[in-house]
């Protein structure tokens, strides 16, 4: 990555706007097609293939390549803001900061997209079919795990939004996104597991893991479900890149200060 | 291209290990499949996500462009 950096830095000091943009791999185009080739694959695939054919889930199964991707791509985004705001209190580059929020942006978006698609699912699983009360909907361990991370993110663009100074919101942001990353996990992943969850693979099953039982998916199921979460993490990227491409032009004049500063 | 192909491999090769089915079987859209309303569903799901990516797409090319001036 470093060195990936760093020869993107010594082409991109031809070009003077280029120069806040540390990969230029954001102009190539091979991976926004390969995003979308692998979502075509994803809908075709995911409505035409072979599901296993399980009681309850039914042909619901198939939101696996929709829902669980929008969970792995809201924790892929918010892991790398995580890392680009380690970066930023490394070296206070104000662009880090611009990567850091964007990427956190977007993550948010794919969580509440996840949360959205999860609420219509419970309708037709958990409440219909299993005959949960919504006490036990609400009580659910997952849900809340996720509400609680997506809250603290919340928090983070609300304490962005609440400083003047640039330097201090971007410092003080950026070591909240530090503790907010610290805690995104053991929410949505570690408590869940531990006190149990509606979600299949809960403990008790073989699998142990909420969210994700290995036994109900089968071959066919992988071969969608990995390219989908790529598919869709891609697109994800795509989209916050475009956000920090729009931020860096808006904010030229303060990052070009910065550096000669 | 070899780390590719490996990749791509990857993939699949799962498909070599199939697992066996349940006996009793639960109801499933079969028939959807079988009258083929199904790819209506695929190709009114693909419409949207074509219309998605030319619309990203775009912003993409006109961003590009307000950074080359």
């Amino acid at each position: 990555m470093a060195v990936l950096l760093n020869k993107c830095e010594a082409v991109s000091h031809n070009f003077a706007t280029l120069k806040q943009i540390p990969f230029l791999l954001v102009y190539k185009s091979w991976w926004k097609i390969l995003s979308f080739l692998l979502l075509v694959y994803t809908i075709v695939g995911g409505f035409l293939l072979d599901v296993p054919k399980l009681f309850i889930l039914n042909e619901t199964i198939r939101n696996l390549y929709f829902h669980v991707c929008m969970w792995f791509g809201m924790m892929i985004l918010f892991m790398v803001s995580f890392v680009y705001s380690i970066k930023y209190l490394l070296g206070f580059q104000y662009r880090h900061d611009i990567f850091a929020s964007n990427f956190a942006a977007i993550g948010s978006l794919f969580g509440i997209l996840g949360y959205l698609t999860g609420v219509l699912w419970v309708n037709v699983t958990w409440v219909t079919d299993q005959g949960q009360s919504l006490g036990s909907v609400l009580k659910e361990p997952k849900l809340i795990g996720a509400a609680i991370a997506l809250l603290i993110y919340g928090a983070y663009f609300v304490l962005r939004g609440s400083f003047t100074d640039i330097d201090k919101r971007a410092r003080i942001s950026a070591v909240y996104n530090i503790f907010a990353f610290a805690m995104l996990f053991p929410s949505i992943w570690i408590i869940p597991r531990l006190v149990g969850s509606l979600h299949p693979g809960a403990p008790g099953s073989d699998s142990g893991n909420p969210a994700l039982d290995k036994n109900d998916m089968d071959s066919t199921m992988r071969m969608v479900f990995y390219p989908a979460v790529i598919g869709w993490t891609l697109l994800g990227v795509w989209i916050a890149t475009l956000k920090i491409r729009v931020a860096l032009l808006a904010e030229k004049n303060i990052l070009d200060n910065h550096k000669s500063a | 291209m070899n780390r590719i192909l490996l990749l791509l491999i990857g993939f699949f090769i799962s498909n070599i290990t199939w697992a066996q089915q349940n006996k009793e079987v639960p109801e499933m859209a079969d028939i959807m499949r079988s009258n083929g309303k199904i790819y209506t569903v695929v190709a009114v799901c693909l419409t949207i996500l074509i219309g998605l990516f030319v619309y990203v797409f775009s912003i993409d090319k006109k961003i590009q462009r307000l950074e080359k001036k």
